[in-house]
């Protein structure tokens, strides 16, 4: 500990503190603009300059250490001339033109003028101009005159996002930020850089010139969009969300959030927006009053039920539902004698249902995932399906030298440094994480008990990498992610996981599918009780109630619910949207308020309680979900359905929070009932490729899928057929080529017309195939066999 | 000894009198009584009357929409809705002034960076709805063409610093 004195108050800090440190943490304020707490420090700026004793001139607070008895004074006549001069240099280039920029009202340069400027400046030379840039959809680069080059961007890229997109060329008065050539800024934390931005240099252009801080209601909000719930702060003005920030909470999100959290909004007042429930009439569809909707609704489960039995409903909810939504879903079904609820749709292995000892789960906090210092990851598109997580695994590599090794179906860039990497086609996966669990057991001398087929597993290089660095890590992890989820083998994936990470004496997580999977397990979904999605599309059931879900793009096979969807009496969709896709199969559309319009609560992957209120009114007719439920379950006649508020939906449900941390939900566990692990070689598919698909980060969720500036982004790209050079040779085809895709045979056969692309990311044998994408709708399951063929 | 020194006023009618000597003083006075609106008053360069928008001699607008007027605006009068413009910059698509709520503060004029917003010296408008007294951007931007001789004479008298 060193002893400070800041302008006469005395304080102890802890080494290797600098003065701004100290300074924030007796709450004096030194103003700084390059200087940010989450970013290395640049001292560029130089606005920080303060007077220490016995130093003959100012020093910038940002970049010195403390000493031991260090006296500084950060408003002595010396530190605030200092601190004019600096403000007036930086001044003179600015263009001032505050009334038409954006950042006017919430802009630091601002601010800090007020406070340290003089009214007016003594520069009578012209003004540098610096010509605007291009950056993409999501980031307006038009004003960079306005750069003071402080240089957070670029510090952001590299540290934060862990690639460098924007950067500094020239020196001095020809200094400017751009982008690199020609390229777009593409990161999925790209946004974040318009927070860090101090001036109104970087602007979000989707916001561009729509309101002014002051006009907008700052109201809390929990992003749906994945599974780390990061905090939001949407702000809204006459009913309407006109952008979306960050609230910072360090356990969560710190001060980060991802594009889709950040530009999702704009699809919530879209005119593609329902505002009215609507029923099917004889092939036509009609605007319908609530009463009428949901006495359709109500009559259709009654009487099919009454019919032919309660196993005839089924519900596919979307696993962003809030926990209210949920259970109530859940116990509606179960008082109509129905065990048919799910919201795994992606899903196809359901072997370990019943066998789980609790929720599945991150296994740690998401701030542990910081102190980490090896990590497994396996089957996982972890930049784009996690990319908060991703970016704490980042900072543990850059903090701390972790060893992050990844067993991947495709070699994406996860613009991390990774320790080991071992690229196989999914059908391989599984066999891939044994070889690392016989590493481990051959290295602790273990005999592999009850393990069928491992004998017959060769150990890679990497596969021993990683096994020595999951040994020698004291904090390590094996992460499991959704492509993982979505195989055939999950099952034994979890087994082969949990063994291997007792062998380790690493821990085992799941980087959870989405906003409330956590939660949904907690209520009992994918328990014992309840059939699995896939089972309920294989034998199609009469009615269907989908809240919330896309099927056609949300599901693993995308025939196989379209099949079971159109063969049903009724279909209900609960939806944000109107869905052309489903006016086709679905009687009714019922207009369900997105998270935006409701109060609920989620449960994010490390199991933290999130609840959040509504933010905005609902739009037109539509009603918060767990208030059309509710009505349903009365029309029904279930008295025990009916609830006054979301609170009390809440309490209903009887989640159960930890006893020493109540913010966190009880019941997470990652562990198995005993059984033996099977290791079985699947019947290889001898004919055609394998296929690979990952849901494109900005298709996972029905708002994200309609945001107008998502949708121009390069990651919204349609899918192609990606091969490998060697794939593409062997069938046959060049880069480019049009191709006919074809899965699935008989009455499941589905094809598209797509273009082969040359992607050395993707093992050899196997064609990536996004999913979640109306040009890939009509095709089949995401990881089984395909055939290609030149169009 | 007052009360006797009231008493004798009183009788003697001194304050009836005293009170008719004004009224006389006015009778004969000369008359300040102004026949609007045959007649009108003189009005300072700086009368806040009704608004306007003002454009610059090229025809442009000087509004740039920052939102300062509507943010100054102790009676929340004025509703601006704001969008890129054909040309880039910063426009206003809706710039409406409710005179219902208007208090003639002046301060809109006041905050404008750009001497768009002004009050002029008109003061001779009506309403027979509430709803006429709701200005658009078009009718204020057309009331600042009528009188953009005037406004520009008077504020060019207040930055010569007269
Ligand atoms: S960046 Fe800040 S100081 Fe510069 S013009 Fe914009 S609001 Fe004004
Ligand atoms: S663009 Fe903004 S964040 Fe980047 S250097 Fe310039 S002022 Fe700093
Ligand atoms: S004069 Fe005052 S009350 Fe009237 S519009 Fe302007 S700021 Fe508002
Ligand atoms: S904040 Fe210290 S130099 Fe910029």
């Amino acid at each position: 500990m060193l002893e400070i004195e800041i302008d006469g108050r005395k304080t102890s800090v802890r080494e290797g503190s600098t003065v701004m440190d100290a300074a924030q943490q007796m709450n004096v304020y030194i103003p700084h603009f390059c200087y940010h707490k989450k970013l290395s420090v640049a001292a560029n700026c130089r606005m920080c300059l303060v007077e220490v004793e016995k130093a003959p001139k100012p020093i910038p607070a940002c970049a010195t250490p403390v000493t031991n008895g260090m006296r500084v004074f950060t408003h002595s006549p010396l530190a605030l001339a200092a601190q004019k001069s600096v403000l007036e240099f930086l001044l003179i280039n600015h263009p001032l033109d505050c009334p038409v920029c954006d950042q006017g009202g919430e802009c630091l340069l601002q601010d800090i003028a007020v406070g340290y400027g003089e009214d007016s400046g003594r520069c009578r030379e012209k003004k540098r101009e610096v010509a605007p840039k291009e950056a993409g959809a999501l980031i307006s680069m038009r004003e960079m005159s306005r750069c003071i080059h402080c240089s957070r961007c670029v510090r952001f890229g590299q540290e934060i996002a862990g690639v460098m997109e924007l950067g500094m060329t020239g020196r001095g008065r020809h200094a400017e930020i751009t982008t690199f050539l020609g390229q777009s800024v593409d990161s999925e934390l790209s946004g974040n850089m318009i927070d860090l931005c101090p001036v109104g240099a970087l602007t979000s252009k989707p916001f561009r010139y729509t309101a002014r801080c002051w006009e907008l209601a700052r109201r809390q909000t929990i992003s749906p969009h994945d599974s780390a719930g990061a905090n939001l702060v949407a702000q809204v003005k006459d009913g309407k969300v006109l952008r979306m920030l960050p609230r910072e909470n360090e356990a969560v999100n710190e001060c980060w959030i991802t594009d889709k959290d950040r530009f999702s909004y704009p699809a919530l007042s879209s005119p593609e927006r329902l505002a009215r429930p609507m029923l099917k009439q004889g092939g036509v569809w009609r605007e319908a009053l609530w009463s009428e909707a949901l006495d359709y609704v109500a009559h259709g489960l009654k009487s099919i039920t009454a019919e032919a039995g309660g196993d005839a409903a089924a519900a596919l909810a979307a696993p962003h539902s809030t926990t209210e939504e949920l259970f109530l879903l859940k116990k509606i079904f179960s008082r109509l004698g129905s065990r048919n609820v799910d919201c795994r749709l992606r899903q196809q292995d359901f072997s370990l249902d019943g066998q789980r000892a609790g929720a599945s789960w991150l296994g740690m906090t998401l701030s542990e995932l910081r102190h980490v210092d090896s990590a497994l990851i396996a089957g996982s598109f972890l930049r784009k399906d996690h990319p908060l997580m991703a970016q704490r695994l980042r900072h543990a590599v850059q903090k701390h030298g972790a060893q992050i090794s990844v067993l991947s179906v495709a070699a994406d860039d996860l613009r991390i440094p990774l320790f080991a990497r071992e690229t196989v086609a999914p059908s391989r996966l599984v066999f891939a994480l044994a070889a690392v669990l016989k590493a481990v057991l051959e290295e602790k001398a273990i005999a592999p008990q009850d393990q069928e087929g491992l004998a017959a597993v060769t150990v890679s290089g990497a596969a021993r990498k990683m096994a020595e660095s999951l040994l020698k890590g004291e904090n390590a992890v094996i992460l499991l992610g959704q492509a993982a989820e979505q195989s055939a083998d999950f099952g034994v994936m979890h087994r082969l996981s949990a063994r291997l990470a007792e062998a380790s004496g690493a821990r085992l997580g799941f980087l959870g599918a989405a906003a409330n999977s956590v939660g949904a397990e907690l209520l009992g979904f994918g328990g014992e009780a309840n059939t699995d999605s896939r089972q309920m599309l294989v034998t199609p059931r009469r009615a269907y109630v989908l809240f919330g879900v896309e099927p056609e793009l949300d599901a693993y096979d995308p025939r196989l619910a379209l099949r079971a969807l159109r063969s049903a009496n009724m279909v209900a969709l609960f939806t944000s949207f109107r869905h052309e896709a489903a006016m086709e199969y679905a009687d009714a559309l019922l207009p369900l308020a997105p998270f935006t319009e409701t109060s609920g609560t989620l449960i994010n992957a490390e199991g933290r309680i999130q609840r959040f209120s509504g933010v905005a009114p609902p739009l037109g007719d539509a009603r918060p979900g767990w208030k059309i439920l509710s009505a349903l379950g009365s029309l029904l006649g279930f008295a025990d359905c009916n609830f006054e508020d979301s609170a009390a939906v809440w309490r209903a449900a009887g989640i159960v929070s930890r006893g020493d941390a109540p913010e966190f939900a009880a019941g997470l566990d990652n562990g198995l009932r005993a059984a033996p692990v099977v290791l079985r070689k699947r019947a290889s598919e001898e004919r055609g490729l394998e296929r690979v698909a990952d849901v494109p980060i900005y298709f996972t969720d029905p708002i994200a899928r309609r945001s107008a500036p998502l949708r121009q982004t390069a990651d919204a790209a349609p899918p192609a057929a990606r091969m490998a050079g060697a794939t593409l040779a062997r069938l046959g085809l060049q880069a480019e080529d049009a191709v006919r895709v074809r899965q699935g045979d008989g009455e499941l056969a589905g094809e598209a017309n797509l273009r082969a692309v040359l992607d050395a990311r993707v093992p050899e044998g196997c064609v990536l195939i996004s999913a979640g994408h109306a040009a890939s709708a009509s095709l089949g399951g995401m990881f089984d066999p395909v055939f290609v063929e030149r169009a | 000894m007052r009360k006797l020194a009231r008493f004798l006023k009183s009788f003697a009618l001194l304050e009836l009198l005293r009170g008719l000597a004004v009224t006389g003083r006015y009778f004969f006075a000369r008359k300040i009584t102004v026949r609007y609106p045959e007649e009108k008053t003189p009005q300072s360069p700086r009368f806040r009357g009704l608004h306007a928008l003002r454009r610059y001699p090229n025809g442009e607008e000087r509004c740039v929409g920052c939102k300062l007027c509507e943010a100054v605006c102790p009676a929340m009068a004025i509703q601006i809705d704001v969008a890129e413009g054909k040309d880039g910059a910063r426009r206003t698509t809706r710039h409406d002034l409710d005179l219902t709520k208007c208090i003639f503060c002046g301060f809109c004029e006041e905050a404008c960076p750009v001497e768009a917003i002004v009050e002029t010296r008109a003061y001779e408008y009506h309403g027979e709805t509430r709803g006429d007294l709701y200005y658009t951007k078009e009718m204020l931007l057309a009331h600042g063409d009528r009188h953009e001789a005037q406004i520009a004479a008077d504020r060019a008298g207040e930055r010569g610093g007269t």
